[in-house]
């Protein structure tokens, strides 16, 4: 980093508001990371009750699962230059790649209502067929709506740049949760990658 | 009328720390009616047997209903109230960290009381009591909209809590005056830090559980459906995983008041301060590892049963230390008996006997004989009354000068002890016995050949004598503003920060922040003299915002448009949400700047 830089670089000031944000978002990280666990100990106690439906691996294809892994996982990347560049001060990088976040976000949910579409119409798999499609909509549905309400966040938080003339901590701290969001919604697919996609194709 | 609309618009908007807690109290106060009337009709149709007063569903929805309104509704509430004026006087700060989303979780909590009183309203109530267990909570078999209004007005106090949860840890690691090191809090103030983190823990899976219950009744889903591989043990498990750590919040704080109380008037600093913080920590972490000893006759069997007996009785280890360390605070100390410290001393021998029946029941194969027994019954009620509104009531007694400026009448405030001592321990140490003749638990009435008719009279005795006591404090509560004496800053002599300033506190709540050098902050001030600084020139304030009401509308919409279900009101709803909530994202406000009057 040179000096020019440097000057330009923005702080989050330990003890003010900008820094009680960020904080109260790792807490209530942890409590959203306690609702998942709840959500994925449930599918875990009825993933095998398929009650003559079709089971994990009738379905999953891991083909597509992992494109859109992909995808969430580059848009987390992408997530944490936007997040770098601002820090630096450096308005249009960020919203330039917070723009192509957005997009992958928007890819990862397109992968997703494909495969819910699929499973819905030609497997005949819905929420109602058994307690292993209830758990399977429940969990990955919700993360799903984590990312869709994410997708809207970073947004208006790309429409909200516009405004900014100079990177304020304040304007820090917003994007910073709104990046920890989602990271946070990209580890939880991790988890459901491995125990709902993985092992269930493993069985 | 335009001073209506002006009491209204103050309300409305408010994001003062001290306001959204009196509104807490007040709220959760009118609550305590609702689940109390609740009880003395549960207590009335026992007077004696075969009475036809409340019989069959009307009798479980009553039972329901006092449960709900009383844990969700009215006691914890209360503390949060309290909690919200008095913590962040407490450690020198202005406001709470968030004081926006305090506004917020207050208009959810009074959103998940009016979802819950509508079923009251229209008669439709839920009737499966306050834990709402599957399958009897399904639509086959509880086709009304009772379970719906339960489950909603849940998820949206819930939330609020859970909000309130962030909040109070925030505000307590962040927002603390200069020199207020996390080992010279006041213990209230650990109580409120240590009751969030259990909040934050422990309601989320409550909020996954009621998903479920939710995706069950409204949209088909099978969770707890057998006949589809559904499992009616995984509410169980949620439920309680936050169940017992909700009865831990419904106490810690208690905790924090007692000690208050106690060193207050006893002239003394705290006996084993450091245990005390241990204690608690303890109990809370503890508190995440009992829940299946609600389970113990689901058949888990003998292993299982015997861990969760274990770690339940360990949690009478860091209980007795705090026993033990009140005990040691009023030792030799200038014991000074004011209404407040009454309660606190009626508070301990209650709470050791709610204590003792505790581990009694924690006794798995014992408990198979107290399961859904009037023991059980009492045995809660000790730790819930005895514990957490006793607290309460001493809170009441002790802040009430602080919050509302005006000091309570003491001859009142002890007659009303004296009234509530006697009357609870007379409505519910006999339910000890009934229970062990064998009286069960949410049955509307008993036989009268089976010997428990004199003790349910005498319980029900007791009861009209509590509530002759509560009704002294709510006479004492109507006379006090009425006619009240004003209070000055100080009535009681206090150690900590709350006294350092004007009752009630100014919107600023300090002219300056108070350095503080150690433990009972004020009360070193008070001894060696140190004066309080200067006023500062200018204090920036959040300035007062419409929009936590509105997005807690929006939610509430959203609530009642999925129970009823109203599609376009539901969607309608989401969208007011976002909307309300993209301007509460990116508005922004230019704070509120005051200037404290100099000194003379």
């Amino acid at each position: 980093m040179n000096p020019k830089e440097e000057s330009a670089a923005v702080k989050l000031p330990l003890f003010s508001a900008a820094e009680g944000r960020v904080l109260g978002f790792w807490v209530f990280m942890a409590g959203e990371a306690n609702l998942f666990a709840s959500l994925l100990g449930t599918y875990m106690a009825l993933r095998r009750q398929t009650a003559g439906g079709p089971g994990p691996q009738d379905l999953f294809s891991l083909e597509m699962v992992a494109a859109a892994t992909f995808v969430l996982l580059t848009s987390s990347f992408t997530g944490a230059l936007a997040t770098s560049s601002l820090r630096k001060g450096h308005i249009r990088p960020f919203q330039a790649w917070l723009l192509l976040t957005v997009a992958l976000g928007e890819i990862f949910l397109f992968i997703q209502g494909y495969e819910f579409y699929e499973y819905l119409v030609h497997r005949e798999f819905s929420w109602q067929t058994s307690a292993f499609g209830s758990a399977f909509y429940t969990l990955v549905g919700f993360h799903g709506l984590h990312v869709l309400f994410g997708v809207f966040w970073l947004f208006g938080l790309w429409t909200q740049s516009f405004f900014w003339k100079k990177v304020t901590p304040e304007d820090l701290s917003r994007a910073w949760v709104a990046g920890l969001y989602w990271h946070f919604v990209d580890v939880v697919w991790i988890v459901i990658f491995t125990v709902v996609y993985l092992s269930g194709v493993v069985g | 009328m335009k001073k209506l609309g002006k009491w209204l618009w103050v309300h409305l908007t408010t994001v003062d720390h001290k306001r959204i807690g009196a509104m807490y109290v007040v709220t959760a106060a009118i609550m305590l009616l609702f689940g109390g009337v609740e009880a003395f009709l549960i207590r009335l149709q026992l007077f004696h047997p075969d009475n036809r007063l409340v019989v069959g569903d009307s009798f479980n929805q009553l039972v329901t209903m006092h449960g709900t309104t009383m844990i969700f509704f009215a006691i914890m509430p209360l503390f949060v109230g309290f909690a919200n004026v008095i913590m962040p006087l407490q450690i020198g700060a202005r406001d709470v960290a968030f004081p926006f989303l305090n506004a917020f979780s207050y208009w959810l909590y009074l959103a998940g009381c009016i979802l819950l009183q509508t079923a009251l309203i229209t008669g439709d109530m839920p009737n499966d009591g306050w834990f709402a267990y599957p399958p009897l909570s399904l639509k086959t078999y509880n086709p009304g909209f009772g379970m719906d209004y339960y489950a909603m007005s849940i998820q949206i106090s819930g939330l609020g809590t859970f909000i309130t949860g962030i909040n109070f840890v925030v505000t307590i690691l962040n927002m603390r005056a200069p020199g207020m090191t996390l080992r010279r809090m006041p213990l209230f103030t650990w109580a409120v830090f240590i009751m969030s983190t259990v909040i934050i823990f422990a309601f989320p899976p409550l909020t996954a559980d009621v998903f479920l219950l939710i995706f069950d009744r409204l949209m088909g889903m099978n969770f707890f459906n057998v006949a589809q591989g559904g499992n009616v043990l995984i509410w169980q498990h949620l439920f309680w995983i936050f169940g017992h750590p909700e009865v831990y919040i419904l106490i810690l704080p208690a905790f924090g008041i007692i000690s208050e109380v106690v060193t207050t008037f006893s002239r003394k600093n705290l006996f084993g301060y450091d245990s005390m913080i241990l204690a608690l920590v303890a109990i809370a972490f503890i508190s995440f590892t009992v829940w299946s000893h609600h389970l113990f006759t689901a058949g888990m069997g003998p292993i299982v049963n015997s861990i969760f007996a274990t770690t339940t009785m360990l949690i009478a280890i860091p209980t007795g230390v705090k026993i033990f360390n009140w005990i040691g605070t009023l030792w030799g100390g200038k014991i000074r008996t004011t209404s407040a410290m009454l309660y606190a001393l009626g508070f301990i021998p209650i709470f050791v006997v709610g204590g003792i029946t505790g581990v009694m029941v924690a006794m798995a194969p014992a408990d198979y004989q107290y399961n859904m027994s009037y023991f059980v019954v009492a045995h809660f009620h000790y730790v819930m009354i005895g514990g957490s509104l006793f607290s309460l009531l001493a809170a009441l007694y002790y802040w009430f000068p602080k919050i509302w400026g005006r000091l309570l009448d003491e001859r009142l405030g002890r007659l009303s002890f004296a009234l509530m001592f006697v009357g609870f321990n007379a409505t519910f140490f006999p339910q000890h016995w009934l229970g062990l003749f064998g009286m069960a638990r949410r049955v509307f009435t008993y036989p009268p050949d089976w010997g428990l008719t004199f003790w349910n009279q005498f319980s029900t005795i007791g009861l009209i004598v509590m509530t002759l006591g509560l009704l002294v404090v709510m006479y004492d509560i109507i006379i006090t503003m009425v006619r009240g004496q004003r209070a000055p800053a100080d009535p009681w002599d206090g150690r900590t920060l709350e006294w350092a300033t004007s009752s009630p506190p100014p919107l600023y709540n300090f002219p300056a922040l108070p350095p503080v050098t150690s433990r009972d902050a004020w009360w070193v001030m008070k001894r060696q003299g140190i004066p309080l600084p200067e006023p500062e020139r200018d204090i920036h304030l959040p300035a007062p915002t419409l929009w936590p009401f509105l997005l807690a509308l929006g939610m509430t919409v959203v609530a009642y448009g999925v129970i009823y279900p109203v599609t376009w009101l539901a969607w309608g709803g989401v969208f007011w949400t976002l909307y309300a909530l993209y301007r509460s994202l990116f508005d922004r406000v230019p704070p509120l700047v005051l200037h404290p009057e100099v000194r003379a």
